[in-house]
């Protein structure tokens, strides 16, 4: 109990931290409406309604990116990770509350997101909205766990976009499919299974990025 | 309680120390000392576990959860307040009566009036006094103390040899380095001088 | 293992590489009988599957060495991880080469998003070069080797998982324009040509690892002893 008690305490102070400071979420909403607002101006006439459904996720996968990006910002800056690694908290821990801070970030995004996107484009239905719930848990626990790797680099968040694109493709399929498929079934189980087999290696491996 | 063998670490392919050989017993206050670059602070992450040898090898015979770490930053969440950068650590370190324990450090260390203050509007020696109260919160066994002078005013260092002579009484195991040997001379039961 | 008898293991495995190789190009240019459809241009499946395989076969050796480092923290399975991966890299290239050339005889196009070979190794291209780019941007010690063994791990955990996205994408994102009419059923003579083309590869990408494995403990080596003498 003690664990799940650490990430609370954790991801208690990531949410206060961004209450504080007020630059991530902002943005984040910001990003994904201009994104949407951009994509009307590259879609050609005749395009398809089901172009659009595309463009949606490829602002969903950016808006994560950019939440991401400043996810280990203050840890990396102040060194504050080797004060938090040194506690009895099991360092997996660090993962799972920064991880929950960022798909609350992107949730949040994403209630400005869906509206506008259908304002501008197509209905959102269940199985769009489903989607979206199960791919920002994919790209919460592989985000967090990338996003802890390029902090350690000199390149810092250079690095993210490169190391995160490849591993959320199958998120971007998954998650166009639930959106516009015949049978979205089969593209939201297939989402489910991306969560929960990068979920566990990521929930596993974050201490080897946090350590030596 | 710390043995090392043999101890070298790189960065790169710069070499900091090598063939570093230590024992430290029990209540032992070793102080390091050497000029910039010697190694000093690398050789406190190591006996930290923050840093893992390139060479030898290294063992402390407390676990991470007795082990007090004062680094060069403050280590604290600067958009924080010291209350809740202490109560996070607080949680973390399972200490019991935490909020008692944070009053009662926030106090000794003068900051209770600054206590509900954002960190980032902390001057230089106040941070460094939240530092110390990071450190000592969880009554660690063994104390790693990078600097623990810098940027202290003249009261605050007067409140940390307060400090440094109860930790010397109470037995309490510490490595300190420093470029100030004098001013902690009377504490040192040993000294290790890094070239 | 003294000296001379590593570096006479090297030397066989090269020669056996080289030896399997030009036999089993012999026969797949020579000796198989043309594929019932494709005929002549079929061929080359058997450099490229070989290719593919092995490519995959460096990747899973990669994950592997990388879980040994994680799981003894022993940094000799540093080199030898980024080894494979850059053996694995050089085959996916390979692979990525042979697949056009395939798709260009086939069906007259340089590239085909119905190709799921072609398609999955892209995607591990992207993922793997930027294993190099992680690996350039951080400083060398135990953290660059923790870090790449877990993008190793995660990598050979790709693989399915993007092959099973690039299947559920084929109907949805690009309509299946190109098929290949594979007789699924391999006469005796094509698998065996197969096999000695695959033991080729996989004999060559292994004496390629160890080649560059030696050169780099050497180099390391070397800089310890000037090291040592300065």
């Amino acid at each position: 109990m003690t664990y799940l008690g650490d990430v609370a305490a954790l991801a208690r102070k990531d949410l206060l931290l961004e209450l504080r400071s007020r630059d991530t979420v902002p943005a984040m909403v910001l990003f994904v409406v201009a994104a949407l607002v951009v994509f009307n101006f590259s879609l050609p006439a005749g395009s398809g309604t089901l172009a659009a459904y595309g463009l949606l996720w490829v602002a969903i996968v950016f808006t994560a990116l950019l939440g991401l990006m400043r996810a280990f910002l203050a840890e990396r800056e102040q060194r504050i990770l080797d004060g938090l690694v040194l506690t009895p908290a099991d360092r997996s821990a660090i993962w799972a509350a920064k991880g929950l801070a960022v798909l609350a970030f992107l949730l949040l995004a994403e209630l400005v997101a869906l509206p506008a996107f259908a304002l501008f484009f197509e209905p959102v239905g269940a199985e769009l909205v489903a989607g979206v719930l199960l791919a920002d848990l994919g790209l919460a626990a592989v985000g967090t766990l990338l996003a802890a790797m390029a902090a350690a680099s000199r390149a810092r968040e250079l690095l993210l976009p490169l190391l995160f694109l490849p591993l959320v493709i199958p998120v971007v399929v998954g998650g166009v499919g639930a959106s516009v498929a015949a049978d979205p079934a089969r593209y939201l189980g297939f989402l489910g299974l991306y969560d929960l087999v990068f979920a566990i290696l990521s929930w596993a491996s974050f201490e080897y990025v946090v350590t030596e | 309680m710390i043995t090392a063998r043999a101890l070298e670490r790189r960065f790169g392919d710069k070499r900091v120390f090598s063939a570093l050989d230590l024992d430290v017993a029990d209540s032992e206050f070793l102080v390091v000392t050497g000029p910039n670059g010697s190694g000093k602070s690398t050789l406190l992450a190591l006996c930290a576990g923050l840093l893992a040898p390139t060479r030898g090898e290294i063992d402390v015979a407390v676990p991470r959860e007795r082990i007090g770490y004062l680094a060069h930053e403050p280590l604290v969440y600067r958009e924080l307040s010291a209350l809740e950068n202490l109560d996070l650590y607080g949680r973390l370190y399972r200490i019991p009566e935490r909020r008692e324990r944070i009053g009662m450090l926030l106090e000794r260390f003068g900051l209770w009036e600054a206590r509900r203050e954002r960190v980032g509007a902390f001057s230089r020696g106040m941070a460094q006094r939240l530092a110390l109260c990071r450190t000592l919160l969880h009554d660690p066994d063994l104390l790693l103390l990078d600097e623990p002078y810098a940027g202290l005013d003249r009261d605050g260092a007067e409140l940390l040899d307060g400090e440094l002579a109860g930790l010397r009484e109470g037995r309490r195991t510490c490595l300190l380095a420093t470029h100030d040997r004098e001013r902690v001379a009377s504490f040192a039961t040993r000294e290790l001088a890094l070239a | 293992m003294s000296t001379s008898l590593r570096n006479n293991g090297a030397v066989v495995l090269a020669a056996g590489a080289a030896a399997l190789l030009l036999a089993g190009l012999a026969l797949a240019f020579y000796w198989v009988p043309n594929a019932p459809v494709e005929g002549f241009r079929q061929r080359i499946f058997y450099v490229h599957v070989p290719v593919a395989l092995t490519a995959y076969a460096c990747f899973g050796w990669a994950a592997w060495k990388g879980l040994r480092l994680l799981s003894t923290r022993d940094r000799r399975y540093d080199l030898e991880s980024y080894t494979a991966v850059h053996m694995g890299v050089i085959f996916g290239a390979l692979t990525l080469v042979t697949g056009s050339i395939w798709a260009r005889t086939s069906w007259g196009v340089w590239w085909s998003w119905s190709e799921r070979q072609l398609v999955l190794f892209l995607i591990l291209f992207l993922f793997y070069s930027a294993y190099f780019m992680l690996r350039y941007s951080t400083d060398p010690g135990p953290r660059r080797a923790n870090m790449s063994a877990v993008y190793a791990l995660f990598g050979v955990v790709l693989i399915p998982v993007s092959f099973l996205a690039i299947r559920l994408a084929e109907g949805l994102i690009h309509p299946v324009v190109f098929d290949r009419n594979v007789d699924e059923n391999l006469a005796a003579s094509q698998l065996v040509t197969f096999g000695v083309c695959l033991a080729g590869t996989l004999a060559l990408a292994g004496a390629l690892y160890v080649n560059e494995l030696t050169g780099k403990r050497l180099d390391e080596r070397l800089r310890e002893l000037r090291e040592a003498l300065a």
